[in-house]
């Protein structure tokens, strides 16, 4: 605030003292110049006169001569003095039009609107610096939640798409540098409504000091940060951020899960995806050849994930094999038929086109498929402008590493038990498992969205649930499954974990006692959730649930239903 | 020699020596004091004020104030001159001029601070 006001200042000094000094001589001149009166006698104006026409005259209002005509010497001065004071008021109303449109002063003027917009948030709100393809993302999808959220930017360009992007809950955005700490701190960093902290720029160290400035001031607060090198996430780790997202390692792993474990694959893709790929689509051709192309940083990562399976991996890179260390590579591109042949192509199972380059991944793929027409394809998206043409490729799964990011990040933030339910997952149940829950999942959802939720049993979270245990009252899992408009009729959907201090319970029976404490995740139906919200928060619903009454309970029923007892 | 600061003091002083010197006199007596004095009085210390305007630090800030001041009470003086010249039936009476000049007087002191934070800022810098 104070700096605008002092460029202000600063800046209108110069027209300021113009304007005071020529008024003054103005002023000064009339009073000195002798004049005559209405009878012929010589007269003085005084400073009061004297003002008094200067300030009509110099607005260019002029009543005329006052308060007697002048002589010619007064008319002289008049002159001059008219062509001083306009000059000078145009110098003064210039500068000011010229300072507003100064862009530093257009910069100053919306960091302090962003600043007091930030400032005057009363609710929960995510701070999100990077607004590329995984910010517009998380804050769409924040917005449709109901959530809050507060973006910064470098590139001016985003800033101008946020605003135009419509949302429910308009984000402040500003264009700024975010690894700036007073940056962050205008943009809420210490705000007491902000509940977690995402950077999500495209460079690491950028997103290493967001991370850094967070976890110094408020070290309980949540911090997600993407990043792109081990060595950074190494870095990230130590200082206990809550999540850090490589989106290279996070599609390898991802991948990887497909080519090992084709059912559990599809259940974490349920899971986080809000698009889910049908049952059928299951790849069963997955162990065998795989040719990767481009040994970049996906590259490195695929095949570290890919190392100890039962799967031939060949490398297509045009750097020399010497250079990089790797056994079975093949030099060259990937997009001429030769090199692709050279490679192995029609033995081959799968191919990855991953190279920084969409329109080779794309040449790549098209030149795979007609050699060897069943060949499983990846493809690395790396221009979000691209995607109708990518979305028209027929290839089987198309990496965009923004939007891994967002899945990933959207879930840590919608449900935390989620993630640590996909750990156990893979961690503790092989793929004949994951296909049994597949079907319990699709005959629970059918063709539709598969959603996710979870509730701490507390005063908070469901107050009515734990009104129903504080009097002692059975409640089981079942209960909570129950259909709040009809008990004898159950919710599309199941419980997949519950989580009692540090034990963890995969697929908990319906017939699983509640404590207060318990997490619990589940899944199912999107308006199962809502009608579930009903049964954990609204007492009466869960009466009606447990015993079949359905009562108010407020002071006129609880009187009439003793009556009726009496009677 | 900086320039600034030889613009800068000059106005200060100027604006304190114009000030004295208007206040300078019988207090009730009209002959004592120049109307001419008094004006340039008032045009001096509105230009130190605007000189004075978006200096960031304190004793900037402390500056401006006794400007803003001085301001007040010179413009004070001149309506009541006014009033006491055009508007009041009796014309200028001494008990007017007393009031006028009192009122000078306050903003001379007022004057007498702004120059001894100058003379402050002066040997604190030492440059």
């Amino acid at each position: 605030m104070n700096n605008l006001l002092y460029i202000l200042m600063r800046r209108l000094r110069k027209p300021l003292i113009t304007l005071i000094v020529v008024y003054s001589v103005s002023v000064l001149g009339f009073v000195l110049i002798p004049g005559v009166d209405d009878q012929g006698q010589p007269y003085r104006m005084n400073f009061f006169h004297a003002f008094y026409f200067v300030s009509f005259m110099g607005s260019t209002i002029g009543f005329g001569e006052i308060p007697y005509a002048f002589t010619d010497a007064q008319r002289l001065w008049t002159m001059f003095t008219i062509y001083a004071t306009v000059i000078s008021w145009l110098y003064g109303i210039g500068t000011t039009l010229a300072l507003f449109q100064d862009p530093v002063f257009g910069r100053m003027m919306r960091r302090r609107r962003f600043a007091a917009q930030v400032r005057q948030l009363h609710q929960p709100f995510y701070l999100i610096c990077g607004y590329g393809v995984t910010g517009s993302v998380v804050v769409r999808k924040l917005a449709g939640l109901g959530i809050q959220s507060v973006v910064i930017d470098i590139k001016e360009s985003r800033i101008e798409a946020l605003s135009m992007d419509d949302l429910p809950l308009p984000p402040p955005g500003l264009t700024a540098d975010a690894s700036l700490p007073d940056v962050l701190d205008d943009a809420g960093l210490q705000h007491k409504h902000c509940i977690g902290v995402l950077a999500l720029t495209n460079r690491d160290n950028v997103n290493l000091a967001i991370a850094i400035a967070s976890k110094l001031l408020v070290p309980q607060r949540m911090v997600i940060s993407r990043t792109e090198s081990d060595v950074t996430t190494a870095n990230l780790d130590s200082f206990g951020t809550d999540l850090v997202v490589d989106p290279f390692c996070a599609y390898a792993e991802y991948l990887s899960l497909a080519a090992h474990a084709p059912y559990m694959h599809l259940v974490y893709d349920w899971l986080l995806n809000p698009y889910h790929r049908p049952l059928s689509s299951a790849y069963r051709r997955t162990r065998g050849r795989w040719i990767i192309c481009g040994y970049g940083r996906f590259g490195k990562a695929l095949c570290s994930e890919f190392a100890g399976a039962d799967v031939e991996l060949v490398v297509v890179d045009p750097d020399p094999p010497a250079q990089n260390g790797l056994s079975a590579q093949v030099h060259g591109i990937g997009t001429e038929a030769h090199t692709l042949r050279e490679a192995g192509v029609e033995q081959a199972v799968g191919i990855v086109a991953g190279t920084g380059n969409d329109a080779d991944n794309l040449s790549i793929i098209m030149t795979a498929r007609e050699l060897n027409p069943k060949l499983l394809t990846v493809v690395r998206q790396n221009l979000r402008a691209n995607g109708l043409v990518f979305r028209n490729s027929r290839a089987d799964f198309i990496m965009e590493p923004g939007r891994i990011i967002a899945n990933r990040i959207l879930a840590q933030i919608k449900t935390p038990l989620l993630p640590a339910f996909i750990e156990q997952l893979v961690d503790r149940y092989d793929d004949v498992w994951a296909h049994t829950l597949l079907n319990r999942m699709s005959s629970v959802v059918g063709d539709q969205e598969l959603a996710s939720w979870a509730y701490v049993v507390s005063h908070d979270g469901t107050p009515a649930l734990c009104e129903a245990l504080a009097e002692a009252r059975k409640v089981t899992l079942a209960l909570m499954l129950k259909n709040p408009r009809d008990r004898t009729r159950n919710l599309r959907a199941f419980p997949l974990l519950l989580r009692r201090g540090d034990e963890m319970k995969v697929l908990p029976g319906e017939l699983h006692r509640l404590e207060e404490g318990d997490e619990i995740l589940f899944c199912g139906l999107e308006e199962a959730s809502r009608q579930m919200d009903w049964t954990v928060n609204n007492y009466n619903v869960l009466t009606y649930l447990l015993t079949g009454d359905d009562n108010s309970n407020n002071l006129l029923a609880r009187w009439l239903n003793r009556s009726n007892k009496e009677t | 020699m900086n320039k600034e600061k030889v613009i800068f003091a000059f106005f200060i002083v100027l604006a304190l020596t114009l000030n004295f010197g208007f206040f300078l006199g019988e207090l009730e007596n009209p002959e004592h004091h120049n109307v001419f004095e008094f004006f340039a009085a008032l045009v001096v210390s509105i230009i130190c004020t605007v000189l004075k305007l978006g200096d960031r630090t304190h004793l900037g800030a402390l500056m401006l104030a006794t400007s803003l001041v001085a301001d007040l009470q010179l413009v004070v003086v001149a309506l009541l001159w006014g009033y006491a010249e055009q508007i009041s039936s009796v014309g200028m009476t001494p008990h007017m001029m007393a009031s006028i000049i009192s009122m000078a007087g306050g903003a001379l002191l007022a004057n007498v601070i702004s120059v001894i934070l100058l003379m402050v800022e002066t040997i604190l810098v030492r440059r």
